[in-house]
C-alpha cells in the first residue's frame, strides 16, 4: 500500500509541475568526482522547502546554477509538516529545509533522511501590522485590546507553536495554515496584527511593518537541513547544503535570517 | 434498460479504468484507516464541532442557493434579453476560478476594505469574514452555479405546453411559476441543490481564505483534515472517512426520497 500511496504522490506532484525526476538520473558525475572543493554540480535537484525559505531559496538556487551549467533545481515550497507528509510517502526529493525541528522529526522518524539534519539558520517572530502602524501596536500587551483582530498560525504549523512557545495568550480571530496566510491577512487589512516570521515582513516590506517584542527570544525557531534517503542525486543535494551553509548563508541574512 | 447485447472491449476497457481511478483512492483511504484507535479519535470535541458546523453551513448555504439559483435559472431558460449569452458565461466563473483566488475576490469586496464591506462595517458594524455567515457565503458562491445549471437544464428541457396553457387559461407568471413550473422541474431543483450541497460541503480553498480558520466558528470538516494532515495523517484520514460517511449517507438518502434513482 505505501508503494501505491507512494505512486500517487509521485503522480500528483509530477502533475502539479514540481518535476522531481523520480527515474534513474544520469548525473554526469563520470569525469567529477563529487568531493568537495568546488567541483560542478550537475543534473536534477529537488528541494523542498518550508514557505518562509522561499525568497532565500529562490536566489541561492540562481546563483548555484549560474556557476553550475549543469545543475538544473527544482523548488517545492508548502508548509513544513505538509512537505514532511509527501517526503514520508515517497516524494523524488533530495533535500529537505523545515522551519523546525519537529517536522524534521517527522522525517528522521520514519527514516527517510540519509544524514544527520543540521540547523542552517533560525527565524525570529515579530509582530506583523498595516504600514504606518495606524493601531499604534508596540507589544504583545496590545494585540489583547478589545476590537482588535489578530490572525495567528495554527499550533500545528510552526509558526504557530513558536507563538505559543513564547508565552503568546491572544485570542485570535483565524488560525491560519501557514506563515505567508496570516501574512496575507495582515496585507488585505482583514486583521490589524498577524504573528509572523522577521523574514515574512521583511519580505513584504512594502505593504506591512513589523513589532519587535522580547517576549520572541524565547521561540526562536530553528531550521534544519538534510540529504533524503531516496534523493536521486546525492551529489548535488551534498553541494547545495554546502552551499547554504557557507557562502548562500548571505542571501539568507538579508533575508532577516540570523546564522545558527 | 440496458439491452443483452455483449459490450464492445473499446468501451469496456477505459470504463473499468474509469470506476478504477475513481474508486482507488477511497479505497486506499479505507486501507489506511486507523481502526483501532477510531472510537477515541470521533470523540474528539473539536472533530464533532467541525462536523456540526459543515452540515450547518453546507445546508444553509444550500437554502441561499435555492433563493437565488432558481429564479437566475428561470430567468436564464425563460426570458429572452440581450447578453444572455455572456451572463450564462458569467455564472459558471465560479467553476472555473480557484476557490483560492474566489477566496480572495470575496475578500476585496465584502472585507473590511471591501466595496461592500467597508459599508456593512461602517453603517451595522457587521463584518463578514472570520465569521460563520462568511463560511455560508464563501460555499454558496462556490455551489452556485452547480444549482444554476442543474435547473436551468431541467427548465429547458420541461414540457413549455404546460405553461402557455396555464398562461391561456388567465394565470399570471407568478402563479404560473408556483403551479406549474415549480412542480414540474422539482426533480431537477432537488438533484441541483444536492449536487450544491455536496460542493458546499467540500469546499476548502475560498472558506479558508475569506472566513479563515477558527474552531468552532469557521473551522469546516475540510479545514480541520488540512490542519490534521499536518499534525499527523492518521487523523486526517479519519476525518475525511467521517466527512465520506456522512455525507453519502444523506445524499443517497435523499437520492432515493426525491430524486428518482433511475437504476
Amino acid at each position: 500500500m505505501r508503494r501505491t500511496m507512494a505512486l500517487v504522490v509521485t503522480a500528483l506532484l509530477l502533475l502539479a509541475g514540481c518535476g522531481g525526476s523520480g527515474s534513474d538520473e544520469s548525473p554526469a558525475a563520470s569525469g567529477g568526482s563529487a568531493a568537495p572543493g568546488g567541483d560542478a554540480l550537475s543534473g536534477q535537484l529537488t528541494v523542498f522547502a518550508a514557505a518562509s525559505l522561499t525568497e532565500s531559496f529562490d536566489r541561492i538556487g540562481q546563483e548555484l546554477q549560474a556557476r553550475n551549467p549543469q545543475l538544473f533545481i527544482t523548488f517545492n515550497y508548502g508548509g513544513s509538516s505538509g512537505l514532511a507528509t509527501q517526503i514520508n510517502e515517497g516524494a523524488p526529493a533530495d533535500v529537505f529545509a523545515a522551519a523546525s525541528p519537529a517536522t524534521m522529526k517527522s522525517v528522521t522518524d520514519s527514516g527517510s533522511n540519509a544524514g544527520e539534519p543540521v540547523v542552517f539558520v533560525r527565524n525570529q517572530l515579530v509582530i506583523a501590522v498595516a504600514k504606518g502602524n495606524p493601531k499604534g501596536i508596540a507589544g504583545l500587551a496590545n494585540l489583547s485590546e478589545p476590537g482588535l483582530k489578530v490572525a495567528l498560525c495554527a499550533e500545528e504549523v510552526p509558526c504557530g507553536a513558536a507563538a505559543k512557545k513564547a508565552g503568546v495568550t491572544v485570542t485570535p480571530v483565524t488560525l491560519e495554515q501557514d506563515v505567508k496566510a496570516a501574512l496575507a491577512k495582515v496585507k488585505l487589512g482583514e486583521v490589524d496584527a498577524a504573528l509572523v516570521y522577521r523574514t515574512d515582513v521583511k519580505a513584504a516590506a512594502s505593504d506591512v511593518d513589523g513589532v519587535e517584542f522580547p517576549e520572541s527570544a524565547g521561540a526562536i525557531n530553528d531550521y534544519p537541513i538534510v540529504v533524503l534517503k531516496d534523493a536521486p542525486n546525492t551529489a548535488a543535494a551534498e553541494g547545495f547544503i554546502k552551499y547554504v551553509r557557507s557562502e548562500g548563508l548571505a542571501a539568507l541574512t538579508e533575508a532577516g535570517f540570523q546564522a545558527p | 434498460m440496458t439491452t443483452r447485447q455483449r459490450v464492445p472491449a473499446a468501451l469496456l476497457v477505459p470504463a473499468l479504468l474509469g470506476l478504477a481511478f475513481l474508486v482507488l483512492p477511497l479505497a486506499g483511504l479505507l486501507i489506511r484507516a486507523p481502526w483501532g484507535t477510531l472510537p477515541a479519535r470521533l470523540a474528539e470535541p473539536q472533530v464533532l464541532a467541525a462536523l456540526r458546523l459543515s452540515l450547518l453551513t453546507a445546508t444553509l448555504a444550500t437554502v441561499l442557493c435555492l433563493l437565488l439559483g432558481v429564479p437566475l435559472a428561470w430567468l436564464l431558460a425563460r426570458v429572452e434579453f440581450r447578453g444572455r449569452r455572456l451572463v450564462r458565461a458569467l455564472v459558471t466563473v465560479p467553476l472555473v476560478l480557484p476557490p483560492v483566488v474566489g477566496g480572495v475576490a470575496l475578500l476585496l469586496v465584502f472585507g473590511r476594505r471591501g466595496i461592500v464591506g467597508q459599508w456593512l462595517d461602517q453603517a451595522f458594524g457587521i463584518t463578514l469574514p472570520f465569521s460563520t455567515a462568511g463560511v455560508v457565503l464563501a460555499e454558496a458562491f462556490v455551489a452556485l452555479p452547480f444549482l444554476v445549471i442543474a435547473v436551468e437544464g431541467a427548465l429547458r428541457g420541461a414540457d413549455a405546453r404546460y405553461e402557455e396553457a396555464a398562461a391561456t387559461l388567465g394565470a399570471g407568471r407568478w402563479t404560473t411559476f408556483t403551479h406549474v413550473t415549480l412542480p414540474l422541474v422539482a426533480p431537477g431543483i432537488a438533484a441541483g441543490g444536492v449536487l450544491c450541497w455536496a460542493r458546499a460541503l467540500g469546499e476548502f480553498g475560498a472558506t479558508i481564505t475569506f472566513a479563515g480558520n477558527f474552531p468552532g466558528r469557521t473551522q469546516t470538516m475540510p479545514l480541520a483534515v488540512y490542519l490534521a494532515l499536518e499534525r499527523d495523517v492518521e487523523a486526517a484520514i479519519v476525518l475525511s472517512l467521517i466527512l465520506l460517511v456522512v455525507s453519502v449517507t444523506i445524499l443517497a438518502a435523499l437520492r432515493d426520497r426525491w430524486v428518482g434513482s433511475a437504476t
